[in-house]
């Protein structure tokens, strides 16, 4: 459980200052700027369709085509959208955070080594 | 045994056992052939933190995909349609939550629990007793969901009958049986053997219900439309089925309760212990990631499947069959496969099931021993002081007890819907874990108080408004039908414990005021949640192979 190459607990000055550096503050600002509103997103769809299946289960019920409703549609696509905001995420994360982050970390475990 | 049970009986009841025994038999040699190499806490606990974000998506899979799932799901479809649909959206849309804003920070953060994550920036004690607290409770309420599946499941298939008149019974034998094994499990094969059971089991059942999907299907030339079609001929709701409200949509209560369920579903999974300490038995966030987009596809493609399976069963067995059935809905996937394959794919879907129950009866117990072990004994009443061994030893102690409470549990839930109490087990989590989660990995003034206000409070406020609900009393589907004493209308407390629990976070945090070394304390967790630095790697296991 080797964890050298860290500031020590209690050091929390060094911290403090990786948190306030440029790179440290940009590689927050990439995460939150895609995680937020991507949450909102799929949460407000979500919801927008258990209310439709609350209360408008006549909309719900209208059939596409054979016996396929508007409602099985719906509830497909929140899997549909489920998958895509995965890909989407991890294509995100591989280009913009995982670099940025990894980087931060050498430097850091560099210059206490 | 008498006529009635022979006709509540399908397959050979012979056949059942053997193909499950075989299962049972298998996995045992597995988790002592893996449990050989568990030496430290990490190995028990984390399974030394090296299988791979694959090998974990697939576990994730297995752990998550519970009998609710498999049983539950597709029960609720055949007989109540459309709405039981809403249970696997719910359950898969949950997953982008622990993606975005959970698994990856939690892995970087945490050793082992939930409690850890939380300790970073407050006082150590009372935030990890309060995650312990809330990971024990979440993971007995899911516990007795799995308990109570299994024995439906047994009536069907041996023809061992509910007796309302003792308490221990044929059903409860077969619980006792469960219980015991899955403390084997985790006392023997720890959370790598786990781990393996549960990739075992995931794998089965997407096989499993892969080949019945396709089989329904082609009964019907691939046309989901014939199918649907089918299915509305041979149930007694007609076309109702295929759209929203039937189980919910009665009055405006039941909407209220069906909106109350939503929320408890998506905000729930990234709040479950047993789900959360998954993923530190990878090497890193990185990995973490692999394993939800893993967990993602597999879970997703699986309540796909439930989707024919649940139809499939209410056109070719037909929903009255089913609820009348020894184990009620919950039957619907068995019966499915008898009408399908006969004795001998009832036998395997069957023996999939179990595997199921177990499997994630396992998962629930090895993370509530670990929580007991790591937040209570070991950083609370040791502070600290222990050598690790004690700690799993003390674990192990742990486990033996959920075993008992989760069989004790098990018997007096026997007969409830699988879903429906997994859906409770959801809304404490979402109440009681996910807002202080949140919080602590985002929010800069988030402190102790704060802390245990959202932990105690979400936990508190969803168990009373659960107790004092239909669910519990007071109406036909009620756990104890003989009492009333409901006040709360909705049967899923989730709408209500949920925004408050965030609420009394922040509220919590007000009154708390500053901690002395709290910045600091946020500013060591948000380099390290984000960045990885001085995460623990797979280095523990290494060292032995």
């Amino acid at each position: 459980m080797s964890t050298t190459g860290e500031p020590l607990p209690g050091e929390g000055n060094a911290f403090e200052r990786i948190q306030a550096s440029p790179e440290f503050v940009e590689l927050r600002r990439k995460l939150r700027r895609f995680i937020f509103p991507m949450s909102a997103v799929f949460l407000i769809w979500y919801l927008l369709y258990v209310l439709l299946a609350a209360y408008e289960p006549a909309f719900m019920s209208i059939k596409l085509a054979g016996n396929l409703t508007v409602g099985l549609l719906i509830g497909v696509l929140q899997f549909v959208s489920t998958f895509v905001i995965t890909t989407v995420y991890v294509r995100y994360a591989n280009k913009n955070l995982d670099p940025a982050a990894e980087e931060i970390r050498e430097r850091i475990e560099r210059s206490q080594a | 045994m008498s006529e009635g049970y022979l006709a509540a009986t399908v397959g050979k009841p012979g056949l059942n056992i053997a193909i499950f025994l075989v299962f049972v038999l298998i996995t045992l040699v597995i988790v002592f052939w893996v449990g050989r190499s568990n030496r430290t806490a990490a190995d028990y606990y984390a399974a030394g933190r090296a299988f791979t974000g694959t090998q974990n998506g697939v576990a994730i899979s297995g752990d998550y995909l519970s009998a609710a799932s498999f049983l539950g799901i597709a029960g609720a479809i055949a007989t109540v349609g459309y709405d039981g649909f809403l249970y696997s959206i719910g359950f898969l849309v949950a997953w982008l939550v622990a993606l975005l804003l959970v698994a990856e920070l939690l892995r970087n953060t945490g050793k082992f629990t939930m409690g850890d994550v939380l300790s970073f920036r407050m006082r150590q004690r009372p935030v990890r007793a309060a995650a312990a607290v809330s990971t024990l409770v979440v993971s007995f309420f899911y516990l007795l969901a799995q308990m109570a599946g299994a024995g439906g499941l047994i009536s069907l298939l041996l023809g061992v009958e509910d007796n309302k008149s003792t308490f221990f019974d044929g059903q409860s034998l077969v619980i006792a049986v469960v219980g015991v094994l899955m403390v084997i499990y985790v006392l023997v094969g720890g959370m790598k053997g786990t781990t393996w059971v549960q990739i075992i089991k995931a794998t089965l059942l997407l096989v499993g219900a892969a080949v019945m999907t396709a089989w329904v299907l082609g009964k019907y030339g691939f046309n989901l439309s014939y199918l649907l079609g089918d299915a509305v001929k041979h149930s007694p709701s007609g076309e109702k089925i295929l759209g929203p409200g039937l189980q919910y949509g009665k009055t405006a209560i039941s909407k209220i309760d069906f909106v109350s369920l939503g929320l408890a579903l998506v905000l729930g999974t990234a709040g479950l212990p047993h789900i959360l300490m998954r993923f530190y038995t990878v090497p890193s966030a990185k990995e973490a990631r692999r394993s939800v987009v893993w967990a993602i596809w597999l879970i997703g493609i699986f309540y796909l499947f439930t989707l024919v399976l649940g139809y499939g069963a209410a056109a070719l067995v037909g929903p009255e069959t089913i609820t009348k059935a020894p184990g009620g809905a919950n039957s619907a996937a068995p019966l499915l496969a008898y009408q399908l394959g006969g004795e001998i794919l009832l036998g395997l879907v069957s023996a999939i099931a179990f595997a199921t129950i177990l499997a994630v009866v396992a998962g629930l117990t090895i993370t509530a021993s670990a929580s007991f072990a790591h937040d209570v004994y070991a950083s609370m009443l040791k502070k600290g002081n222990t050598a690790p061994d004690s700690e799993v030893r003390v674990a192990r102690r742990t486990a033996l007890v959920i075993g008992l409470v989760a069989i004790v549990g098990g018997i007096l839930a026997n007969g409830q819907n699988v879903a429906f109490l997994v859906a409770l087990a959801f809304a404490v989590a979402a109440s009681a874990n996910l807002p202080t989660l949140l919080y602590s990995l985002f929010w800069k003034r988030f402190n102790t108080t704060g802390a245990l206000y959202s932990i105690y409070g979400g936990l508190g406020v969803s168990v009373i408004l659960i107790i004092f609900s239909p669910a519990v009393s007071g109406s036909a589907t009620s756990m104890i039908k003989s009492a009333n004493f409901h006040w709360f209308p909705l049967s899923n407390p989730g709408l209500v414990s949920i925004p408050l629990s965030f609420l009394l976070g922040v509220v919590g945090t007000l009154v708390g005021g500053r901690e002395r070394g709290a910045e600091a304390g946020y500013a060591e967790m948000e380099v390290r949640s984000l960045t990885g630095l001085g995460a623990e790697r797979a280095d523990a296991v290494a060292a032995h192979h």
